[in-house]
């Protein structure tokens, strides 16, 4: 360790021999949880280093502009100013980004989106790194900005690499249903806002050199060697002279799985020799990582009569903003799960993300499901209506079941609970009544609505999505299980964003080992393989399998190196509750006795591989799925166009529960997410400027705008090749949520609202269409 | 170009600060010149909650709070939360967010304390809606709210029950 003080050694995880041992599906507490309680769990902008320097950012205040001329001068001739850096300091690759390295470190005579960083600084006081930032002399000569996604494909190139990041045409089935006479059809477009992931704790970092040219990161994080891969290319240094540590991870939804601010913190470290410190403000934040891509969606459903889908065609306009970020993977996750959890005999769906001047878009919660998801749950809505069904009726009758065929040609041969989720959904008794207190209508305490104008309304609401990476991608997860005197110390680099992998590992080794004397090592780049990203809701599967396979292959050495000492086949023996068991004469050696001489034993796992898509966007391109279902139950006022979302009823399809109690935590906390897109959540970006950069002004659900979320079930049917039998779960809740408020508001006013988040001039400034303007007042 | 010296006290010790530059919040003070970390920054407009902390018996937004105004004050913080004055133990709040697994990131999680002990102080049984709203002040991210307003419960019959049997 560098020295640094708030990297606190918090033996996390370390609990004495006499507590038992936490195993698959228990309430296992957080072993991390009484320092986050107590206020000494050290996040990443807690990092301090007696002799630590503050980091500044300059940022383009134009969303497209030439720079004629760039002086850091009188900034370094301020006092207390020991660096101010441009492009020309970047000694290795002038660009990084997670797909292809479009974006630069700093920008080198031009910029393409506002709050795109130009310079950086050093000094010995925020405030003077605010001056410092001030004093640098730029001129821009802005051009005019490409916000339109709608004409980036015939736009002049903002960027050498072209303004098309990605396009899928994918056809499935028979393409010449078009036409049939006897086949009710149903359209509509729709649009999906830009959603920021919001986390809490702000980006921040401490790189701290080593005196040897190289340099320590500590960051927080959701994928430690990607980064250090990116830094070092930057750096124009071996990886091994890049060393990245986990800070404390304030959340992340997303939003950390590109670099921000890591390279500028090493530059700014080996520059002054001294350790250095950033942590956005949470307006720079907003500027500061990708957000979820906005949307324009086309969608025409066919169906016959008795209402089985036909045919789905559809158009997904994706904007990427300024650089590259992961939008061809969300672009792929779009149009692979564009038509939802139904079988869809007959396909054609043109994805296309787009490059503009807008503010770099990449991944967040749900990724690319999100946006399809409330499209295609509307789409079914507007077809249960064409045909007289009820929608619930019309979901069950298409629904996917194992063994279906997706619109990728890929055959679904794990579990996948579609019909189980919504029944359970649907089925579920309501706990919700009509409010008597004033607070609790719609518009709260500010705007409170009237009880006389106060309709209510009710849609269910299913998502599908993917779990773990997809086309082809290489995904493995290392991690190292060492037994020495009956202590088992793992070693992942998993990145702890606050899903729960702490717990999971105390768990994970009390099943397979039998013991809760565990210590889970900080997560590196140090000695260990990389454990993937912390997002895709991979890390359970794939990370958790990692530790699980470990601990198997420990136990398996530790057993066989006693079977020889004993001579007895290794098979007799076991571990149980911490003792070997199955030696002659009862003898039956603790895990302690046994490790005095250690076992080691490291493990690289990976999923079963998947190809790319072909040219038809048709293959085996993903490992598994996940559905959930929501119902929604909303209040709204017209008149005031307000809105409060009374009841969430959900249930999802999980595999098998490992923790019941992080689980519900998922759950509601993803169901949030998904009621902010609905009706609050918006970077509002006009002419590409953010005019909404701050939470005052970006509004996320706080404890009176959630409701109550009812859990109707946890569909367990393990997963053929998951760990434990268990899905990922952290997504799901946030892709069905959004639709069902969206459609609950739908059927209390009688309005398309075909956009989100609906706002409230969506509701109270709409046009009404005279057949559905008299919603049924509730009684 | 330093202020006058700051003399407050945190969690009933006292400090005093001779280098704090005049604009520094109370926050800013806390965190980086008294090495009291546990308060957050996550918004600096006193929107999110993360920074609260007592000043004086009063719940305030610490990074709207000048530290110059604090001077002479009596200073509570999460670390000074636990249930005896040397700040060792639990306090009932803290045990009830475990309990409850309202605990994710955690980055919240100071200021809420904070903020639920206030609120279980003036209210031993608050109902529903009044702990969403006195809550409202706090965001959190990562959990909905739900075992949040568990942990409110779980606290706040704890605090009952033990009412009861003195």
């Amino acid at each position: 360790m560098s020295g640094v003080d708030a990297i606190v050694d918090v033996e996390v995880g370390r609990v004495g021999m006499d507590a038992p041992a936490s195993r698959i599906g228990d309430d296992a507490p957080r072993p991390d949880g009484v320092p986050k309680v107590t206020g000494d769990f050290a996040f990443s902008s807690d990092l301090w280093h007696d002799r630590m320097l503050w980091g500044g950012t300059l940022r383009s205040p134009h969303p497209s502009a030439v720079i004629r001329h760039l002086d850091v001068g009188p900034a370094l001739a301020l006092a207390g100013v020991y660096a101010a850096l441009t492009h020309e300091d970047v000694p290795g690759s002038s660009t990084y980004g997670l797909e292809r390295a479009d974006q630069p470190v700093l920008a080198d005579g031009v910029v393409r989106y506002e709050g795109e960083p130009v310079a950086i600084v050093a000094a010995d006081h925020p405030a003077t790194a605010r001056r410092a930032l001030d004093a640098i002399v730029v001129e821009y000569e802005p051009i005019e900005a490409l916000v339109n996604s709608e004409l980036a494909e015939a736009s002049e190139p903002i960027h050498p690499d072209g303004n098309v990041f990605r396009r899928i045409h994918l056809r499935h089935g028979d393409q010449t249903v078009v036409g049939r006479s006897d086949l009710v059809s149903v359209e509509g477009i729709y649009e999906v806002g830009m959603q920021d992931q919001a986390f809490l704790g702000p980006e921040s970092g401490m790189a701290v050199p080593d005196g040897d040219g190289g340099v320590d990161l500590h960051v927080a994080t959701q994928w430690l060697h990607a980064d250090r891969d990116q830094v070092a290319a930057c750096l124009g240094l071996p990886s091994d002279r890049v060393r990245l540590s986990l800070a404390g991870v304030g959340g992340a939804f997303g939003a950390r799985e590109d670099l921000s601010l890591h390279v500028h913190l090493c530059l700014l470290a080996l520059r002054t020799g001294r350790p250095v410190k950033m942590s956005y403000s949470r307006e720079e934040s907003f500027h500061g990582h990708v957000h979820r891509h906005p949307a324009r969606m086309w969608y025409r459903h066919y169906a016959n009569s008795v209402g089985d889908l036909v045919r789905v065609e559809a158009h997904l306009l994706f904007d990427g903003g300024a650089y590259a970020s992961t939008s061809s993977a969300v672009l792929a996750n779009a149009t692979c799960f564009s038509t939802g959890p139904y079988r869809v005999p007959s396909a054609e769906v043109e994805g296309v993300a787009v490059r503009t001047n807008n503010p770099p878009c990449g991944a967040m919660r749900g990724f690319g499901a999100v946006q399809t998801c409330f499209a295609h749950e509307a789409q079914m809505d507007l077809l249960a209506d064409a045909l007289g069904m009820d929608p619930v009726a019309l979901r069950r009758r298409n629904a996917l079941a194992t063994g279906d065929v997706l619109i990728t040609g890929q055959r679904v041969t794990g579990s996948l609970p579609v019909v189980e989720v919504l029944d359970a959904c649907a089925g579920h008794p309501s706990a919700a009544v009509r409010p008597e207190e004033p607070m609790a209508r719609p518009g709260g305490a500010g705007r409170t609505a009237d009880a006389d104008h106060v309709v209510r309304g009710e849609a269910v609401a299913l998502g599908f999505k993917n779990l773990m990476f997809s086309e082809g991608f290489d995904d493995s997860s290392e991690a190292r299980c060492e037994i020495r005197d009956g202590v088992v110390t793992i070693t992942s680099a998993c990145a702890e964003v606050g899903q729960g992998f702490v717990t999971l590992v105390r768990q994970i080794v009390g099943e397979v080992l039998g013991t809760s004397e565990v210590v889970l090592e900080p997560a590196s780049t140090v000695g260990i393989g990389s454990a993937g990203s912390t997002s895709a809701s991979r890390q359970t599967w794939m990370s958790g399998g990692a530790v699980q396979l470990a601990c198997e292959a420990a136990r398996s050495d530790l057993l066989t190196r006693i079977a020889g000492d004993y001579e007895v086949p290794a098979d007799d023996l076991s571990l149980v509750d911490g003792q070997v068991t199955g030696l002659p004469d009862g003898y039956s050696p603790s895990l302690t006795e046994a490790t005095g001489e250690p076992v080691v034993a490291s493990v690289v796992h990976r999923h079963a591989p998947t190809v790319p898509l072909d040219s038809d966007g048709q293959g085996d391109a993903h490992v598994s799925f996940a559905v959930s279902a929501h119902r929604a139950i909303v209040d709204v006022d017209p008149d005031l166009g307000l809105v409060r979302v009374v009841e969430l009823t959900t249930a999802q399809d999980v595999g098998r529960i490992l923790n019941p109690r992080q689980a519900v935590g998922q759950l509601e906390g993803g169901a949030a997410q998904g009621v902010g897109l609905a009706v609050m959540e918006e970077v509002q970006v006009e002419g590409g400027r953010i005019r909404n950069a701050s939470f005052t002004d970006y509004l996320i659900p706080t404890a009176l705008d959630m409701p109550p979320v009812e859990i109707a079930a946890l569909v367990e049917q393990p997963e053929p090749g998951a760990p434990f039998g268990a899905k990922g779960i952290g997504e799901s809740p946030t892709i069905s949520s959004t639709p069902a408020v969206v459609g609950a508001i739908r059927s209390a006013t009688g309005l398309a609202l075909p956009r989100v988040p609906v706002r409230p001039e969506d509701i109270a400034l709409a046009d009404r269409d005279p057949v559905k303007s008299s919603p049924e007042v509730a009684a | 170009m330093a202020s006058e010296p700051l003399n407050l006290s945190v969690n009933g010790r006292p400090h005093r600060v001779v280098d704090a530059l005049p604009g520094e919040s109370l926050l800013f003070v806390l965190r980086e010149r008294l090495g009291l970390a546990g308060s957050k920054n996550a918004c600096e407009e006193g929107e999110c909650g993360s920074c609260t902390v007592r000043v004086d018996g009063r719940l305030v937004c610490s990074c709207l709070v000048l530290a110059a105004a604090t001077d002479g004050s009596e200073v509570t913080t999460i670390e000074g939360l636990g249930s005896d004055s040397s700040g060792a133990g639990l306090a009932d709040v803290q045990q009830a967010f475990l309990d409850a697994g309202a605990v994710q990131c955690g980055f919240c999680t100071p200021g809420l304390l904070m903020a639920v002990d206030q609120l279980l102080d003036d209210d031993p049984a608050p109902d529903d809606l009044t702990v969403r709203e006195a809550i409202s002040g706090n965001l959190c991210r990562c959990t909905g709210y739900g075992r949040i307003l568990e942990a409110v419960d779980l606290a706040a019959a704890r605090r009952g029950s033990s009412d009861d049997s003195q």
